[in-house]
């Protein structure tokens, strides 16, 4: 299992190495020390490997993640897991502003709270916030899920397409074009694979979950193209 | 782009230690700006005592004022760091020496007064800044420092921040205004003078203003989410403690840290990751569009 101090060996240089790993490669976990909020730690990775990381990370961790698993044992800045493609991004701690930016896959876990524009503009990525969300997320959210246990802030899913926004407690103002929409049983099917795949099975109920998302009034919707989302 | 740390000690035993934490946080900061730097101390004073911190073009003419100085005022103290200089005047002739200062040495600006702090300033890379003037051994209860990368006006030790907002009072910024040009005008309306093309400097004289017209700190810190255009994240040094504000769209970075022993502020986590005990600190980002206060 490569060990990797950050105390001590260039950010670049961990990079170069995860950047090199094979779909096939042996060095499937490794384990990163001291990251002392350093930025875009393990991003760009291409390779079905865990990367877990012992503290808090700076801007942009995870960023444009693919296939891989990142676990922060802390608290993470700006960007986490921006442009995901696939994999899994888990943040144990907080999580800065732009959470999942752009995603257009995987799943991101973040377990407290996640500041202002979380899932801005996502893609396909599925986000499960256990704490609040701050003000304008989801914002131009096109497509996926965002999932908050705890409070979301103002204007949430403002200009929203057809991202789908579930939100346990409150919610401080809903932006333009976002409004309430009921939940079918089909929506907590939905959420409770989705809580499957994070490991949040039976940790809460999803009928608790109320579901936001596009009145469609604000962009030119076709009924012919919602299998696009 | 511009760096902002900020230090307030709870437990009196870290006081030696301030200039040093402070100098490491800043050091962090480069990255976000790389042009100039400048800081604040709060360290030994009180009331009998003003403190003028004062700067020169250079360290000798910085020393021809001070002879000056000390030959028109006779009870004045000084104490020299590179192209700044701290003049402790007695506390009854402070008036009359802000008004000797600006008549006999107009060569040499006031960069801050009150009783406790101490302000610096200068072009370069902020670990360079910060070696000059001696930050890492100074002491004191609390310190804001700022790491600046221009936007909106030249690179100059007057564009460089911390700016004074009044007796024991200064203002760092991160972010920019849009608006500064016409609050500018007013404000010279309402006797203000300006250094430079500078927002930051319309947004301490703006906080000088509202103090001036009988507002508290916190109630012209909420003025300006209203009167200021533009995104910013606001530190403000005042005597006892400092004052946190993020505009409403909060794109501009802040992170907070807690222990027992102390309250930090950094622009990002990597100024805070310096400080001891940071791992089992209370990390926490503040909100928008609200005002916070630490002080004793």
């Amino acid at each position: 299992m490569p060990e990797v101090d950050l105390a001590t060996t260039p950010l670049r240089e961990l990079n170069a190495a995860l950047h090199r790993l094979k779909p096939d490669t042996n060095e499937r976990h490794w384990l990163i020390a001291n990251p002392a909020g350093k930025h875009a730690v393990a991003a760009g990775l291409d390779a079905p490997v865990t990367v877990e990381v012992n503290g808090p990370v700076g801007y942009y961790c995870a960023g444009m993640n693919k296939l891989a698993t990142v676990l922060v044992h802390g608290s993470a800045g700006t960007g986490v897991a921006e442009n995901m493609m696939s994999g899994f991004v888990h943040v144990a701690g907080d999580a800065s502003q732009a959470a999942g930016a752009t995603g257009r896959g995987g799943l991101l876990r973040i377990d407290g709270n996640a500041a202002s524009r979380c899932g801005i503009s996502m893609k396909g990525i599925d986000i499960v916030v256990r704490g609040s969300v701050g003000h304008m997320s989801a914002f131009m959210a096109q497509a996926g899920n965002l999932v908050v246990f705890g409070d979301a802030g103002d204007a949430l899913g403002d200009s929203i397409y057809e991202a789908r926004l579930f939100v346990r407690g409150s919610v401080a103002s809903l932006g333009a074009d976002c409004i309430e929409k009921p939940m079918k049983d089909e929506h907590k099917a939905a959420l409770h694979a989705l809580f499957e795949r994070a490991g949040l099975d039976g940790s809460v109920d999803p009928s608790e979950f109320r579901r936001y998302g596009s009145a469609r009034k604000l962009y030119n919707f076709h009924v012919d193209h919602a299998g696009a989302y | 782009m511009c760096g902002i740390v900020g230090l307030f000690l709870k437990d009196p035993s870290l006081e030696p230690e301030l200039g040093r934490l402070t100098a490491a946080m800043l050091a962090t900061m480069s990255d976000r700006g790389p042009d100039s730097a400048g800081f604040a101390v709060y360290g030994a004073g009180g009331s009998d005592t003003a403190k003028f911190t004062l700067r020169g073009k250079s360290a000798a003419a910085v020393d021809a004022a001070v002879e000056r100085i000390k030959a028109a005022f006779t009870g004045a103290t000084a104490t020299h760091h590179d192209t700044h200089v701290v003049v402790g005047i007695p506390a009854g002739e402070a008036d009359g020496f802000a008004a000797w200062l600006a008549a006999e040495a107009p060569e040499i600006d006031l960069v801050g007064r009150g009783h406790r702090m101490e302000l610096y300033k200068e072009v370069g890379a902020p670990a360079k800044v910060a070696e000059r003037f001696g930050l890492a051994a100074m002491a004191g209860t609390h310190a804001i420092g700022h790491t600046r990368m221009a936007t909106e006006s030249a690179v100059t030790t007057d564009g460089a921040h911390p700016y004074s907002t009044g007796a024991d009072q200064c203002l760092v910024h991160n972010g920019s205004l849009s608006n500064h040009n016409n609050l500018r005008r007013v404000l010279r309306r309402e006797g203000f003078d300006f250094e430079t093309e500078n927002d930051t400097e319309v947004a301490a004289a703006y906080l000088s203003w509202k103090l001036r017209e009988g507002q508290s700190l916190g109630e012209a810190l909420k003025g300006s989410l209203t009167d200021l255009d533009g995104f910013y994240t606001f530190v403000v040094g005042t005597e006892n403690g400092f004052g946190v504000l993020r505009d409403g769209i909060a794109c501009k970075p802040a992170v907070m840290a807690e222990t027992d022993r102390y309250v930090a502020f950094g622009s990002e986590y990597r100024a805070l990751a310096v400080l001891p005990d940071i791992g089992t600190a209370r990390v926490w980002e503040p909100e928008p569009s609200t005002v916070y206060f630490w002080e004793r």
